[in-house]
């Protein structure tokens, strides 16, 4: 059985997406089951060792398709802007491995800018632990359930999310205007 | 906000919480390898906690790639671990081939493994060099460094440079071997084997060193693998697993090479994990070097590529046995010159936030001798 099948056979319903690029697969799921399809994964499917969690904020990619269809016809892009709103505009990505089988998997959950919230695993492996809290420093994703939810690399006092596609390069400015409040 | 600043300060009188003195070791400190912080928490000698803080050499190198092309980038992975630049090199050129799908001709695949096991020797050198400077042993470390040394000047040979490599490109290597390293290779062999013998002679069996690494920070191996920890860190809990084994990439599975481990976790174990490797990588070099004296001399080095690359949408992971581990590059594509999302998986991250579970009941000297033995490169560690 392909590592497809099986990851389908694990996840059932709560399989949303499948997709394959460079031999690299990857399972798209929702919030809500978030927790419970990782367990599974881990429990039934031996992907038993978390290698990283990451960030990924959408907002360039969904924005250009769209610029490219104004451009050919008005039209269908009015269509296009009928069917629904755009997808949520962060994802975060876990990097899974079996370590029997040494297959990789990446399976990925939306979340919407409006609720920028997901379940913590850091009760499943420990190693969430310090990603969780990178992500939370450079998107703004909150974990619930996490032991220490703290910015990671950046400063306490610091305001904004850095790796977010709106923020600027050069930042905007607040080594500047460090305030400390020393008593 | 003043509570947090509080810490800050090293007091040295009881806090209100019992009777613990908060000590603040780094981020500037002889003994703090880099720009490493630990808050602890003691009980005169005994550390009852030590939670470490990062991002003091945080220069943002995930957003630095998100605006600059994939050939541009490659200079700046050199500044993750600096002890072995070219691991850095090599698995971020690995993961855009990747993405690319495009395969290296097998000489610039062999000079790859040459180069990355001559820099994993030396990060070893470094590492165990260190940990024995900082638990009061300086000899070893002037045996070791001399041939890092030797093998800097391999590297400064073949592509100019001796610290911050940029070694090779995407689809090859821009340089066959220097001429000079056929003559140099056997007896840099012999010596780099001498070096290892002497440290060995004067540290394994060594009464001092031993009271100072057996049994401390003994971690166990599901323990290890809960936190992520890759590498020697985690082949000295007792656990075999090495990328270049488990996944093998270049041509490391045509090679003949043992995977040493250990079997408590502690710091000896770790010291002794290192020693062996070296002993292990030297071997990998012998056979990689008589497979590439097979091929013609005038075999390609480099895949032809455009000169701007522009790979198709996808997202790929592609992680390699770095010396501290496994180091991995995800990237996400649009189909443009530039990546969408660079996350490097430094394997010191990993290691280093299960900080506070491994030196939790020692003594402060033994956080010391953790921490070197953990071999975290700040300028990984922060990104």
């Amino acid at each position: 059985m392909s590592l497809k099948e099986r990851v389908a056979n694990i996840l059932k319903n709560d399989l949303l997406e499948i997709t394959e690029s460079k031999g690299d697969v990857c399972v798209e799921i929702s919030r809500q089951t978030l927790v419970n399809a990782l367990k599974r994964l881990k429990e039934e499917g031996g992907f038993d060792f978390l290698s990283d969690l990451l960030g990924i904020d959408n907002s360039d990619l969904y924005a250009k398709p769209k610029k490219k269809k104004k451009k050919t016809e008005d039209g269908t892009e009015q269509e296009q802007e009928e069917k629904g709103p755009p997808p949520p505009r962060f994802e975060v990505v876990y990097l899974l491995l079996s370590l029997s089988t040494n297959e990789r998997l990446q399976v990925r959950v939306r979340v919407p800018e409006d609720d920028l919230e997901l379940p913590s695993v850091t009760s499943l492996w420990r190693s969430a632990n310090w990603p969780e809290r990178e992500t939370f420093d450079m998107f703004g994703i909150r974990f619930n359930g996490h032991p220490n939810m703290r910015r990671l690399l950046m400063w306490d006092e610091f305001q904004d999310y850095p790796l977010r596609k709106d923020y600027p390069l050069e930042g905007k400015g607040e080594e500047r205007h460090l305030n400390y409040n020393i008593a | 906000m003043a509570k947090e600043i509080e810490t800050v300060c090293i007091t040295t009188g009881p806090t209100e919480v019992g009777d613990y003195v908060t000590l603040n070791i780094g981020p500037i400190h002889p003994a703090m390898h880099g720009t490493l912080r630990v808050i602890t928490k003691t009980d005169g000698e005994t550390i009852i906690s030590a939670k470490p803080e990062i991002g003091y050499l945080h220069r943002g190198v995930e957003k630095l790639g998100e605006n600059l092309t994939y050939s541009q980038f490659l200079p700046i992975t050199d500044r993750l671990n600096y002890c072995s630049a070219i691991c850095n090199n090599v698995a971020y050129e690995m993961a855009v081939e990747k993405l690319l799908g495009i395969e290296v001709p097998p000489k610039a695949q062999l000079i790859r493994m040459i180069m990355m096991e001559l820099a994993r020797i030396a990060d070893h050198e470094v590492c165990v060099g260190i940990l024995g400077v900082d638990l009061g042993a300086l000899t070893p470390f002037f045996y070791l460094i001399i041939q890092r040394e030797e093998i800097y000047e391999i590297f400064e040979w073949h592509h100019g440079a001796r610290l911050t490599n940029s070694m090779g490109a995407i689809g090859g290597v821009e340089a066959d071997l220097p001429d000079r390293f056929h003559e140099k290779w056997p007896r840099m062999r012999d010596s780099i084997r001498k070096a290892n013998d002497d440290t060995d002679k004067l540290l394994t069996h060594n009464r001092i060193w031993m009271d100072r690494t057996v049994g401390v920070n003994a971690f166990c191996g599901d323990d290890a693998l809960n936190w992520g920890f890759t590498g020697p860190m985690l082949r000295a809990c007792g656990v075999k697993r090495d990328l270049r084994k488990n996944e093998p990439y270049l041509l490391y599975d045509k090679v003949d090479f043992d995977i040493p481990a250990g079997k408590h976790g502690d710091v000896f174990d770790r010291y002794m994990v290192r020693m062996l490797e070296m002993e292990q990588s030297v071997k990998i070099i012998d056979q990689a070097y008589a497979m590439y004296k097979e091929l013609p001399e005038d075999a390609p080095l480099m895949k032809k590529v455009p000169k701007i690359l522009r790979p198709p949408a996808g997202q790929i992971y592609h992680a390699i046995e770095s010396p501290n581990g496994e180091l991995g590059f995800f990237i996400r594509s649009d189909g443009s010159d530039k990546p969408y999302r660079i996350k490097i998986r430094p394997p010191c991250y990993m290691v280093y936030q299960a900080f506070d579970d491994l030196v939790k009941g020692e003594m402060i000297s033994d956080l010391i001798a953790c921490l070197s033995s953990l071999n975290v490169i700040a300028g990984e560690l922060d990104r």
